[in-house]
C-alpha cells in the first residue's frame, strides 16, 4: 500500500504568522492556507513526506483572555482539515504565545484524537501548564533558537505523521511528562541500583531512574536578637487537630492547612486533641498529643519569661505524600500569616 | 522570621532545605519518649524545645543542623 503524504495544521500567533505585533494581538483564531513564517522551513524539512495543510493563527492576547473559548475554537478550525498531527510553536519564552500553544493542542489532542506537539523555552508558563499531557520540545529563549528548533520539531513531526512510537524523553528529546512506562528489564533493580552505586562511586555518569523533585533553596533568616521579647509559635506537619479533626485535613496528600487557637491552653491532652495523620502509628501521639506539637513545653518557657509570648494559635497539616507544591503553598501562606501577626520565630515539628 | 525544624528524618529535612534543623526523638513520637516516665518524658522535650530556641537564636549561613 502506498502511503500518503501525513496532514500537519500549525498554530501560530499573530506574530509569526505575519499580521502583526502587540496591535494585532487582540485578533481571534483564523485559518491561513498551507505553510506560514516557520512552517516554511518546518515544511522543508518534513520534505515530501509530510504537508503542513494549513496555518491556525490566533492573537496572544485574544487566546490569554479567552483560553478555553480560543482553545475550542481553534479546534474547530483545525478539525475540517483532518491533520494527522497537530503542531504549535516554537514559542521560545513567550509566556501568553506558550500557554496559548499548550491549551491549543490539549484541546486538539482531547476532541480530536490526533497527536500533537510543541516547542518552548523549559521555564515558559506553558509548560507548567500543559507538559503532563502533550509532547514538549524543549527550545532557546529566544527566536534566535529557531533553526536549531526546527529540525528537533520536525523529527518529532515526522515520528507522529509516521505513527512511530515514542520513546523515553531523553531519546527522543522531548521534556519528560511524569508518565510512567511498565517495561520489562534483564537486570532486577537491586542489580540496577548496585551498578549505578559503583559508576558514581568511580565518577562515572549513570542515568537515575527515579529522578527527585528539586526544592527551592531560600536564605536563612537572621536570628532572633532578644528571645525573651520574641513571639514564638508552634506549627506541625504531624498532624495534631481538635478531636474530631474539624476541618478535615486529609491523611495523606493534604490539601489544606488549619490553624487553631491555643488561647488560654497550657497541654494538649488526649480528650480534646488527636492526631490525624495517616502515615505514622498513631498510638503516642493520641496519647500525648505534646509529643508531637510540644505546647506544655513551650508554655512552660513562655511562663518562665524564656520566651517574650506564644503565638495564640498553632498551624498544622499533614505531611504525609503530601505534593511538593502544596507543601510550599501551604508554607508560604502560614508564612505570611504569622509575619502579619507580628511573629518573630517559629518551631516547626515534624514526624 | 527564622524557623526551626524539628525534624525526626533528618537527611529529609535537610533535602526539602530547612536552614535550622533539630533533630528530633521518633517519628511517631518526635518530642516524647512514651518509654520514660513521665517527668523524664516532659523534660526530654523541654531540652528538645530550648534547643529550638538556641537554633533561633544562631545566625547561620547555610542549613545547619545542631546535633550538639
Amino acid at each position: 500500500m502506498v502511503r500518503g503524504r501525513y496532514r500537519v495544521v500549525h498554530y501560530l500567533n499573530q506574530f509569526f504568522a505575519q499580521i502583526g505585533g502587540e496591535e494585532k494581538a487582540g485578533i481571534p483564531p483564523q485559518v491561513k492556507k498551507g505553510a506560514v513564517g516557520p512552517g516554511i522551513p518546518l515544511q522543508q524539512a518534513l520534505g515530501d513526506e509530510g504537508e503542513i495543510v494549513a496555518t491556525v493563527v490566533c492573537g496572544d492576547n485574544y487566546f490569554g483572555e479567552n483560553i478555553e473559548a480560543a482553545a475550542e475554537a481553534v479546534v474547530d478550525l483545525v478539525a475540517p482539515h483532518r491533520p494527522d498531527v497537530f503542531v504549535a510553536g516554537p514559542a521560545f519564552n513567550a509566556g501568553r504565545y506558550g500557554i496559548a500553544c499548550g491549551a491549543a493542542c490539549t484541546a486538539v489532542m482531547k476532541r480530536l484524537g490526533v497527536p500533537v506537539v510543541t516547542a518552548m523555552y523549559e521555564e515558559n508558563p506553558g509548560v507548567e501548564l500543559y507538559r503532563k499531557e502533550v509532547f514538549m520540545i524543549p527550545a532557546p529563549r529566544s527566536v534566535q533558537g529557531m533553526r536549531e528548533t526546527i529540525p528537533k520539531l520536525a523529527g518529532f513531526v515526522r515520528k507522529l505523521g509516521l505513527g512511530q512510537p515514542i520513546g523515553l524523553p531523553q531519546v527522543d528529546g522531548y521534556l519528560p511528562r511524569g508518565v510512567r512506562v511498565h517495561a520489562f528489564v534483564e537486570r532486577t533493580g537491586a542489580q540496577r541500583a548496585v551498578d549505578m552505586l559503583l559508576a558514581k562511586l568511580k565518577g562515572e555518569a549513570f542515568q537515575t531512574e527515579y529522578p527527585m523533585p528539586t526544592f527551592e533553596r531560600i536564605p536563612p533568616s537572621p536570628a532572633i536578637k532578644e528571645l525573651s521579647a520574641a513571639t514564638i509559635a508552634l506549627v506541625t506537619t504531624g498532624g495534631i487537630v481538635p478531636r474530631g479533626n474539624p476541618d478535615r485535613i486529609e491523611a495523606a496528600s493534604a490539601s489544606k492547612f488549619a490553624a487553631y487557637s491555643i488561647a488560654g491552653t497550657d497541654d494538649l491532652t488526649a480528650d480534646a486533641y488527636q492526631t490525624c495523620h495517616g502515615g505514622y502509628d498513631p498510638v503516642y501521639a493520641n496519647e500525648d498529643p505534646d509529643r508531637v506539637l510540644p505546647l506544655d513545653a513551650a508554655r512552660a518557657l513562655e511562663k518562665g519569661g524564656i520566651i517574650g509570648r506564644l503565638h495564640g494559635e498553632y498551624y498544622v497539616t499533614v505531611g504525609n505524600a503530601t505534593s511538593v507544591a502544596n507543601a510550599q503553598r501551604f508554607g508560604k501562606a502560614i508564612g505570611e500569616r504569622l509575619l502579619a501577626a507580628g511573629v518573630d520565630g517559629v518551631i516547626l515539628t515534624s514526624t | 522570621m527564622p524557623v526551626v525544624h524539628v525534624a525526626s528524618i533528618v537527611p529529609i529535612s535537610v533535602t526539602v532545605g530547612a536552614n535550622r534543623i533539630v533533630p528530633a526523638v521518633a517519628i511517631p513520637h518526635p518530642l516524647g519518649n512514651p518509654a520514660l516516665p513521665e517527668r523524664d518524658e516532659r523534660e526530654l522535650r523541654l531540652r528538645l524545645v530550648e534547643k529550638g530556641l538556641r537554633a533561633l537564636q544562631t545566625d547561620v549561613e547555610q542549613q545547619t543542623v545542631f546535633d550538639g
